[in-house]
């Protein structure tokens, strides 16, 4: 999509050019023109900025004096920074990976000619509709030793239960993947399961006359045709793990320690609360480089693929 | 497709059956459970709350905290619980996603039908916008909003969730819009309709499943955002999760989980009841092209 | 779904919103705090009814969430848009920061007139004032030190109150003996600061206190009275109960009220709780300066800074600005929130002992020079170094880092923030 070239023009058909026809091909220009012109100032005119402020002095609020690469410098021995990074990759991995293992579960479930299924789709989809600022102080409960579902275990008398990883440093960060799986493997069902609706089901009949079992139909010819599907979730889940950032909050504030900080996180108290908005702000850099690594080429695939 | 147990011999495929709705249903339990917890906490007493367990059912169900949390809790300094900052939230959303789905269908009517050389390059530019860390934008947004006299005001709020609506819906209605026959646009054409009376009279009409998914997704999204309200808006012009928040963090106090969680019901009845009406819709529209993009 | 129904409601409500924003009275205070509790909030009606009564309406934006985190975004969202709210509750080196950005309003005139010099403790002068200016209106003043008992268990471990640290460890093995949570602490970063700048000044003495968390002297940050502090730390973790993670401190102070836990480490706002509950100091409870620091009080102090605000609205506040310093409000006030008025002039008659002690311990730590800045609430160093060094304090508290990484990381984390 670097590449401008020539597109075949699919509607308007080229006849004699007269004014109606100059004010008939401008305006669908003009109808776009405003969106076009407040993503490039809001998105790409604040990406800029940002990246600007990254190499300036900034501390409380914005100041515009250069300090070099100083924020970079800063930030890359931060030992926190170093924190968030690893906790994204073991949250960003299991996140999506179970999200995505779990989605498509439910959905093959779900596409099983269910009875209820309109009772039941609501209920996987709902923690969607839910932020964290409502489902937070549930959450916290839920998973604290002494009030959740440790005690809840005891006074049933399983009285060896254990689940404390809200207030271990080591495991807090599953505490995290979990309610972040609760929310957000819904909707990727719902994804697949409009995938799984999609399919031709001659191929699926066909694949039955020559004798295939269940299990190898989804494994051999289902699961490969999802293929766009899996692809379109890995891309919303990559992102939302990327600015995950109220799950963090309601659920350990980044703590026990700072064994749950995130980028999110990190960026958001450094600029907000440290007083260290340069530093903030290379990390914001970070973050925006990290999603263009992942979004990037993606949508260069994307476009290309339906060009043919 | 959903044929492909057919095969099998009927005394198997019935415990299959079992076995499936054993799963789905025992899933369903366990995505309830904050629900549940927070539903069940909401009609307990504070005495039982402390006492007892969070599992257990409420032993004498009273919807005085319901009550409390609508009508007199106090955010602040002033006691007149979170009634009056639902209708605020009301008034932000409702216009903002109006006008966000309305530009999205615009711009993906034009990305599809009316291309132009470098179209793709302009739709990638717009998606890449969804991926922005909003926390990131706070300060040039609130400068410019000050330089527009639009600061800490309701319409502020709407324009900021419009800007950082638009990659999605645009998104969502390329990728439906990509999928409807060119034919029907050109016949449109030959008939002298112009650019407007196309959109209106023949893409607009069939377009209901993707724009129930992008009202569900710029409804919910916008209802359920903190940063932009906190940063944005102030006092009693807050919304809806800004008051939850104040409501429910406050730093000292005696805690009343049973107001919080009322609260928090409150906070998510609107979007619960989008999902829930609309959740077959959106299923539905996901499938008329959504998922592709 | 109709759309032109939808757009027509649109329209009427982006109407409606226009119409509200541009209703703005001139004598009004825009007050953004993060004082959002019952007995809080309790405590700031009556200052906004004194207001009200002056004929100022009182616009009121509550930012509750993470000890005004997110109250300081909104702030620089609206700085930023030139729209600063009238007053503004901060405290320690923000107070410096945000008056070093030029926004601040000045209230030099007000303070002389009212002589506010004269009865308002000069460690306090020091962040009201911004190069001599007065830029913010103190409410009370906070102390940290202290040490919060429940009074049947204390009499149940033998009744004596611990004055050092080896008498507290005796108490706390007696409270757990009794089977109760020995120290209710609830682990949140600047909980953790609390407790840790009261080791600090029980290990060290103030002039210690002074050179490690006021200078932020390295050689004192990595030395043997700070790896004595952190093997003190290490040694009050194994009192807390399992729980006690991003617990808030209100919850803790439940658990000593309740009985359940025997004592907590804990600021002067704590005391508000147990007033709450209906309990009597001395007789339900106990207050005492934490063992080893009687004679020093680490103070925080909320203040309501004002911004320049122009024209009318600058009426209102210096009517606010007043009202803050009125001597029956600093009454009212303090007797509420649990905290000393931040006027040393004011008759300790109306209030309890606890109080009565904090004035008394207040006025005789600031002659004797021993006032000092809470680090974990911004009064000892600037956001910054502060979060660093809770940062180093928080990790090893919770056993991520070992006391001698702790010793060696304090150190490089302040000069990486600085």
């Amino acid at each position: 999509m670097t590449t401008i070239e020539p597109m075949p023009v699919v509607v308007p058909e080229r006849r004699k050019p007269s004014l109606a026809d100059g004010l008939r091909n401008g305006l669908p220009k003009l109808v776009l023109a405003p969106s076009f012109a407040i993503i490039l100032v809001f998105v790409y005119g604040f990406i800029l900025w940002t990246v600007y402020l990254s190499f300036t002095t900034s501390k409380m609020m914005p100041i515009y004096k250069w300090g070099g690469f100083d924020a970079y410098y800063r930030l890359w021995s931060q030992p926190n920074w170093y924190v968030a990074m690893q906790n994204l990759a073991i949250f960003g991995i299991l996140y999506i990976g179970i999200c995505i293992a779990i989605g498509l579960f439910i959905a093959i479930l779900m596409d099983q000619r269910i009875r209820a299924e309109g009772v039941l789709r609501p209920i996987f989809l709902y923690p969607m509709a839910l932020s964290f600022v409502v489902t937070g102080t549930a959450w916290k409960w839920f998973l604290n030793p002494g009030l959740g579902l440790e005690n809840t275990m005891h006074n049933l008398g399983w009285e060896s239960f254990k689940f404390d990883w809200l207030v271990n440093p080591k495991m807090a960060i599953y505490t995290v993947v979990i309610a972040g799986v609760w929310q957000a493997s819904g909707f990727v069902m719902a994804m697949f399961l409009a995938g799984l609706r999609g399919i031709d089901g001659e191929i699926i009949k066909a694949a039955q006359i020559d004798g295939a079992s269940t299990v190898s139909i989804y494994r051999r010819i289902i699961i490969p045709l999802l293929r766009p599907v899996f692809l379109s979730a890995f891309i919303v889940l990559a992102h939302m793990a990327i600015k995950s950032y109220d799950l963090v909050i309601a659920l350990t504030g980044g703590g026990p320690g700072n064994a749950t900080e995130l980028p999110s996180t990190f960026m958001y108290s450094y600029t907000f609360t440290r007083n260290q908005m340069n530093v903030g702000s290379a990390s914001a850099v970070m973050m925006l480089m990290g999603i263009t690594a992942i979004i990037v080429p993606y949508l260069y695939s994307e476009l290309r693929e339906k060009n043919q | 497709m959903s044929a492909a147990h057919e095969t099998v011999s009927p005394g198997s495929a019935r415990a299959a059956r079992y076995v499936i709705y054993a799963a789905l249903i025992f899933l369903a339990l366990v995505y309830l459970l904050p629900l549940y917890v927070m539903l069940s906490t909401s009609l307990k007493s504070l005495d039982e709350i402390r006492g007892g367990d969070m599992l257990a059912l409420p032993g004498d169900p009273s919807i005085a905290a319901w009550v409390k949390a609508w009508g007199e809790a106090c955010i602040g300094v002033s006691c007149v619980g979170i009634k009056g900052y639902f209708w605020n939230s009301i008034k932000m959303v409702v216009p903002a996603v109006v006008i966000s789905t309305l530009l999205g269908a615009l711009n993906g009517y034009v990305l599809t039908k009316w291309r132009f050389p470098g179209h793709k390059l302009v739709f990638g530019m717009m998606l890449f916008a969804c991926f922005i860390p909003f926390q990131a934008v706070l300060i040039p947004m609130a400068r410019l909003l000050g330089a527009a006299g639009l600061s800490n005001s309701t319409a502020g709020l709407v324009f900021v969730h419009v800007v950082y609506g638009l990659g999605f819906t645009t998104l969502f209605f390329r990728n439906y819009y990509e999928a409807f026959p060119d034919e029907l646009v050109k016949a449109a054409m030959i008939d002298g309709a112009g650019f407007f009376k196309i959109f209106w009279r023949i893409l607009l009409p069939s377009s209901g499943p993707i724009i129930v998914v992008t009202v569900i997704y710029q409804f919910t999204n916008i209802w359920n955002d903190f940063l932009f309200g906190v940063s944005f808006s102030s006092g009693e012009a807050s919304p809806m999760t800004v008051a939850l928040n104040n409501l429910v963090s406050s730093s000292t106090g005696v805690k009343e989980y049973n107001v919080d969680m009322a609260a928090a019901v409150f906070a998510a009845l609107p979007t619960l009841f989008v999902y829930i009406v609309a959740g077959r819709y959106f299923v539905r529209g996901l499938m008329a092209g959504a998922v592709k993009g | 779904m109709n759309i032109r129904m939808i757009s027509k409601l649109a329209a009427g409500a982006a109407m409606l919103a226009m119409v509200a924003g541009t209703a703005k009275s001139a004598e009004q205070v825009e007050v953004l705090h993060w004082w959002t509790s019952g007995g809080e909030a309790a405590a700031l009606n009556v200052l906004k009814e004194n207001l009200q009564k002056q004929g100022v309406t009182w616009k009121d934006m509550p930012v509750a969430g993470g000890a005004g985190s997110a109250a300081m975004t909104a702030l620089r969202a609206r700085v930023t848009a030139g729209d600063p709210p009238t007053a503004v509750q901060l405290l320690g080196f923000d107070l410096r920061d945000w008056s070093e950005m030029g926004v601040a309003a000045n209230l030099d005139d007000l303070a002389a007139k009212e002589g506010w010099d004269k009865v308002i403790p000069p460690a306090l002068q020091a962040f009201s004032k911004y190069e001599g200016h007065w830029v913010a209106a103190p409410v009370n003043i906070h102390s940290t030190n202290w040490l919060w008992l429940n009074k049947a268990a204390l009499d149940k471990a033998g009744g004596k109150v611990p004055t050092n640290l080896d008498e507290l460890i005796t108490l706390l093995d007696a409270f757990k003996a009794q089977g109760i949570t020995a120290l209710a602490h609830g682990g949140v970063p600047w909980q953790d600061g609390t407790l840790w700048e009261a080791v600090v000044l029980s290990t060290g003495g103030p002039d210690f206190y002074k050179k490690a968390v006021l200078d932020a002297d390295p050689a004192a940050l990595s030395g043997d009275t700070m790896k004595k502090v952190f093997d003190t730390m290490s040694k009050l973790r194994t009192y807390f109960d399992p729980n006690f993670s991003g617990r808030e401190w209100n919850l803790s102070t439940a658990l000593v009220i309740e009985g359940k836990a025997g004592a907590q480490e804990m600021g002067d706002w704590s005391k508000g709780e147990w007033l709450r509950a209906n309990k009597k100091p001395g007789t339900d409870f106990v207050c005492i300066r934490f063992p080893g620091t009687q004679g020093s009080v680490l103070f925080n102090a909320d203040q309501f800074m004002m911004f320049d605000v122009g024209g009318d609205a600058e009426k209102a506040q210096q009517k606010m600005a007043s009202a803050v310093e009125n001597p029956a409000f600093q009454i009212a006030f303090n007797t509420v929130k649990g905290s000393v008025p931040a006027r040393t002039d004011i008759s300790d008659e109306k209030f309890d002992d606890c109080g009565k002690k904090g004035m008394k311990d207040l006025n005789e730590a600031s002659t004797k020079g021993t006032l000092m800045g809470s680090l974990a609430h911004g009064y000892a160093q600037p956001a910054a170094v502060k979060e660093a060094m809770l940062d180093v304090i928080t990790q090893h508290l919770n056993g991520q880092l070992t006391t001698d990484a702790a010793l060696k990381r304090l150190p490089e984390a302040v000069a990486a923030a600085k």
